[in-house]
């Protein structure tokens, strides 16, 4: 693929990445500029910003049907990037709407600024196509996460969760680094849709490559929260600020997919037999650790923790397929997961603004108290489990599929049991919704509008990519063709 | 058909069920009375659909087909035979039941029967599907709001256990199957899920063989077949009267007949080769569960237990591969339905007014509640297999079916049938005969009026099937002739 001279559609390409800098100043300068009652609006500013953002993106930032490399190669214009800027924003938007009503951080410049920057960071990680490019982009990307983490400053479960994922990340990530340098050391080459070709004129021993590839791994396993990499995320995802565990949840795993998925295809082809296999038994363990290890939680939280890491198996089988339908299924996963569990995160934040507990046991009662509310965590408990019409289930159909399609019954069948497992800890929590009493009932949980408008839109979303799901596999097989 | 009916039935509960959540829930009888108008019209709709079924074209019939996801050739193809229309009326029959028995809910009505009308569409969908994808998408909706009407309505001592066990048994066969059902779809190439398709796929012996037992027992599970079948009678007992009626009524016919249209009728020479386990496994169900049904001191479980015995029959007959055994499978599946439907309005009215089920507890309430006695001795005459009664006619044929299939299963099962007599008889004596222990004397108060019409529609249809088989067994037979094709005669 020639890399093209510099032409103005490529500053179309980068729209929302300029778009997310400009909202970034924006937001830093009204924070400075503005008074006590302005920050209040922070929230707004950021939530509309992004909204907008996407929707320049959707209208702007479409490919054309020839994928081409950009900037000397520095970034690729194509589907994926595309679809996950689109999936990356509107986690981001909808992350921005529930944190408006959390005291510590709705009304900080400087929490909804780095927000924004971590976007930015994510949406270049979409789209990298060069190794020197990824790095900047995942570290763009996680130091600002890292702040976020840690933000509130008095909570020493904030802090601890701050400090564990800096460090687990900074070490992933400079092991990885280290994956990038032998890379180039071998090849001489770090754009990664030449380093297929470089590395089968360098003729380097297998063994060798696949130590490289172990290593890279590491740091796109930290980021997807994959065993043996996901020891960080209970702790994380329970002392972050709610609002950033569901951006952890949601965006920053979806991030790390898109890489995962671009670089093992663009770049390791050649010995796609043995990471497939790797990333197979990665799949088996991450799904099946997950699951077991959620069945004892009593934190919503770090159930919610637990539950994403067991999302993330079931995303990897679709990866592990190695076909255009495995590719398109990940994609889809990953749409159906966002959007869900940014509505499961979105009633955990809602009950503990008015309740002040994560515990489960305390959400007892909640369906005489908040029927409605009862009702979304239903639908996003159930679409986690995989029931229809809810989005889960015909995702989970769709990476299901895609496994028995290449030969993977097996897959298939640990999925399938891992499956049941998580439907075990999900109806428990809905157990204690509907079934046990409280001395709350009377009080009501009130919900603002900003989270009302996020609750409707994921309720409305997860039960459209559920019954109506043509439209949207259509997006996500599309997007695959780019990785092929 | 210009009218979608069937579309129009599947989808009436669901919706109904989600206008009755914007009724303020403390407006108990107005959501009552929706709810029973809503079922009264799935009955009516269901009841026209059986009524203008031509029943001398045969076929599938009011079919409608729209493409849904293309990518896959997955659709939603709608249609109804032989073999699934008299399940379409059982559903609206049991629904329209289930919700006069349910009147004296009291805890949060409006959540009761919204959940209880997203499990109706989702057995209707199921009954009247022709797309292997859309099958599943309606199994899993009827399996799902049974966890919670059973966790939050149930018996307090072992709700919590039997819903958990029931969803988790029937999540892993119903995932269990449909791995069997993309091996289908990929294997066969058509690149379609469309039932009418692949019953055309022509799959490898060797393919069909292999992959028989996932689909059959991961569907059978919920049709309650031996070793599988422990989820139900705890399920059964834990569930309010309405959610019993529907989940042995309807429910347990859902995986029978998912069995039967995924499993016969696609792999037809996998069915051949495993008929002789079937034949095995469910005349276990057959004696085993009338054996159990037979020690059991609580009223519920006797039935729950029944339960497992009748539905082996249902089994048996799929097993027999033969017209008779078939029909005979068709019919028992409705007959079996409105029986235990009826048996358990009985239980519940009689727990209602008891506040026990233990039946050495129970007795003389003929006295106080002659109808309901009627009622139950009509259920119990049926489900021996009394001349005269739908279960006469459902089961003959079964065991025709069987003496021509294998005469020493025939035999054994025909045990079942004695010791049902006996189980049946001992529970009308007990419960019903007798004399009425001191301390209920006086308390028990009559049975409702929407008792009374519950329980006399139940128990007229089993008697009407029995007296006049021409409703219904040519219908069956010839939905039973169309499976027995796919079989490839015998």
């Amino acid at each position: 693929m020639a890399i093209a001279a510099f032409q103005p559609f490529m500053l179309i390409a980068i729209l929302p990445e300029i778009l997310l800098l400009v909202l970034a100043t924006l937001i830093f300068a009204l924070d400075a500029l503005g008074g006590a009652g302005r920050r209040q609006s922070l929230g707004g500013v950021a939530s509309l910003g992004l909204a907008l953002i996407l929707l320049a993106t959707l209208g702007f930032g479409r490919p054309d049907a020839e994928q081409s490399l950009i900037f000397g190669g520095m970034l690729r214009h194509d589907w994926i990037a595309f679809t996950f800027k689109i999936l990356l924003l509107f986690s981001a938007a909808v992350t921005c709407m529930l944190s408006m009503g959390v005291r510590e951080v709705s009304a900080r410049g400087e929490y909804y600024g780095l927000l924004v920057i971590a976007t930015l960071g994510m949406t270049l990680m979409a789209s990298s196509a060069d190794l020197i490019m990824l790095y900047l982009a995942i570290e763009t990307t996680s130091i600002p996460l890292y702040v976020l983490a840690g933000f509130m400053k008095g909570d020493d479960k904030s802090t601890e969760s701050g400090m564990k994922y800096f460090l687990f990340g900074a070490l992933t990530s400079a092991v990885m680094l280290y994956g990038f340098s032998l890379l180039y050391g071998f090849t001489g080459e770090t754009n990664l849709y030449r380093l297929a070709d470089a590395l089968q004129a360098s003729e380097m021993s297998p063994w060798l490559l696949s130590g490289v590839l172990a290593l890279i791994l590491v740091g796109f396993s930290f980021k997807v929260a994959a065993v043996p990499f996901h020891f960080w995320t209970p702790d994380v995802y329970e002392g972050a600020p709610t609002p950033i565990t569901a951006f952890l949840s949601t965006a920053s795993k979806a991030a790390g997919f898109a890489v995962l998925a671009r670089v093992m295809l663009a770049v390791f082809p050649g010995i796609a037999g043995s990471w497939t296999a790797v990333l197979a038994g990665v799949s088996v363990a991450t799904m099946t650790v997950g699951n077991l290890l959620a069945l004892a939680q009593k934190n919503i939280k770090r159930l919610l923790a637990y539950s994403s890491i067991a999302h993330a198996g079931y995303v990897l089988i679709g990866l592990v397929a190695l076909s255009q339908f495995g590719a398109a299924s990940m994609v889809f996963y990953l749409l159906a997961y966002v959007v869900t569990n940014l509505l499961a995160f979105a009633v955990v934040i809602l009950f503990a603004r008015s309740a002040g507990s994560e515990e489960i046991a305390d959400y007892a009662g909640l369906s005489r108290r908040a029927p409605g509310l009862a009702l979304a965590l239903l639908v996003a408990m159930l679409s986690l489990a995989g029931m229809p019409p809810l989005a889960g289930f015909v995702a989970k159909v769709y990476v299901f599929a895609a496994a028995v399609q290449s030969g993977l019954v097996w897959l298939a069948f640990v999925g399938v049991l891992n499956a049941i497992v998580g439907l075990y800890y999900y109806l428990t929590v809905l157990k204690v919704v509907y079934l046990y009493r409280s001395e709350h009932e009377d009080k009501p949980v009130p919900v603002p509008r900003s989270y009302a408008i996020a609750l409707i839109t994921c309720v409305v979303a997860v039960l459209l990519i559920g019954t109506l799901s043509g439209p949207w596999l259509q997006w996500a097989i599309t997007t695959a063709t780019s990785l092929f | 058909m210009d009218f979608p009916l069937l579309t129009v039935i599947v989808f009436t509960p669901i919706v109904s069920g989600l206008l009755i959540l914007l009724i303020p829930g403390e407006r108990k009888t107005e959501i009552r009375i929706a709810a029973l108008a809503a079922a009264t019209f799935a009955l009516l709709l269901s009841l026209g659909a059986y009524i203008i079924y031509d029943r001398s074209l045969g076929g599938y019939q009011f079919v409608q087909i729209f493409t849904w996801i293309p990518q896959l050739g997955i659709s939603y193809h709608v249609g109804v035979d032989g073999m699934s229309l008299p399940l379409v009326l059982l559903t609206g029959i049991v629904i329209f039941t289930g919700v006069l028995i349910s009147w004296g809910i009291d805890d949060r009505p409006r959540e009761f029967f919204a959940f209880l009308f997203v499990l109706a569409s989702g057995v209707f969908g199921v009954f009247v599907s022709l797309d292997l994808f859309q099958l599943f998408f309606f199994y899993e909706i009827a399996v799902f709001p049974m966890y919670l009407l059973i966790a939050i309505w149930g018996w307090q001592v072992t709700r919590e256990y039997a819903a958990m066990k029931l969803t988790l048994y029937l999540f892993i066969g119903s995932l269990v199957a449909l791995v069997g059902g993309l091996a289908m779809y990929y294997t066969s190439g058509l690149g379609t899920f469309d039932l009418l398709a692949l019953q055309e796929a022509g799959f490898s012996t060797a393919f069909q063989r292999l992959w028989f037992p996932f689909v059959f027992f991961g569907f059978a599970v919920l049709g309650g077949i031996f070793p599988f079948h422990n989820w139900s009678p705890d399920g059964h007992v834990a569930a309010p009267t309405a959610v019993s009626m529907f989940h042995a009524g309807v429910l347990m016919k859902l995986g029978a007949f998912a069995a039967l249209r995924v499993g016969f009728m696609l792999l037809p020479e996998g069915a051949r080769f495993w008929s002789p386990l079937i034949l095995g496994l469910a005349t276990v169900n057959v004696v085993y569960g009338a054996f159990i049904a037979m020690v059991q001191t609580d009223f519920k479980y006797v039935i729950g237990f029944s339960s497992v015995s009748h539905m082996g029959l249902v089994m048996l007959g799929f097993a027999t591969l033969n017209r008779e055994g078939l029909t005979g499978a068709g019919l028992q599946m409705f007959s079996h339905g409105v029986m235990t439907a009826l048996f358990f309005a009985v239980v519940g009215v009689v727990y209602d007014r008891a506040h026990t089920r233990d039946i050495p507890k129970l007795g003389g309430f003929s006295k106080v509640m002659p109808l309901v006695a009627v009622a139950f001795i009509v259920g119990g005459l049926a489900s021996m297999g009394m001349p005269g009664f739908s279960g006469f006619i459902a089961e003959f044929p079964i065991f025709m079916g069987l003496w021509k299939a294998q005469p020493v299963v025939a035999l054994i099962a025909a045990l079942g049938i004695v010791i049902t007599a006996a189980y049946i008889m001992r529970v009308v004596g007990r419960v019903f005969f007798g004399k009425m222990p001191a301390e209920m004397e006086g308390h028990i108060s009559r049975e409702t009026a929407l008792d009374r019409i519950a329980l006399g529609v139940l128990a007229g249809i089993l008697i009407l099937v029995g007296v006049v088989p021409s409703v219904m067994a040519p219908l069956v037979a010839s939905g039973a002739d169309a499976v027995v094709r796919l079989l490839g005669g015998a």
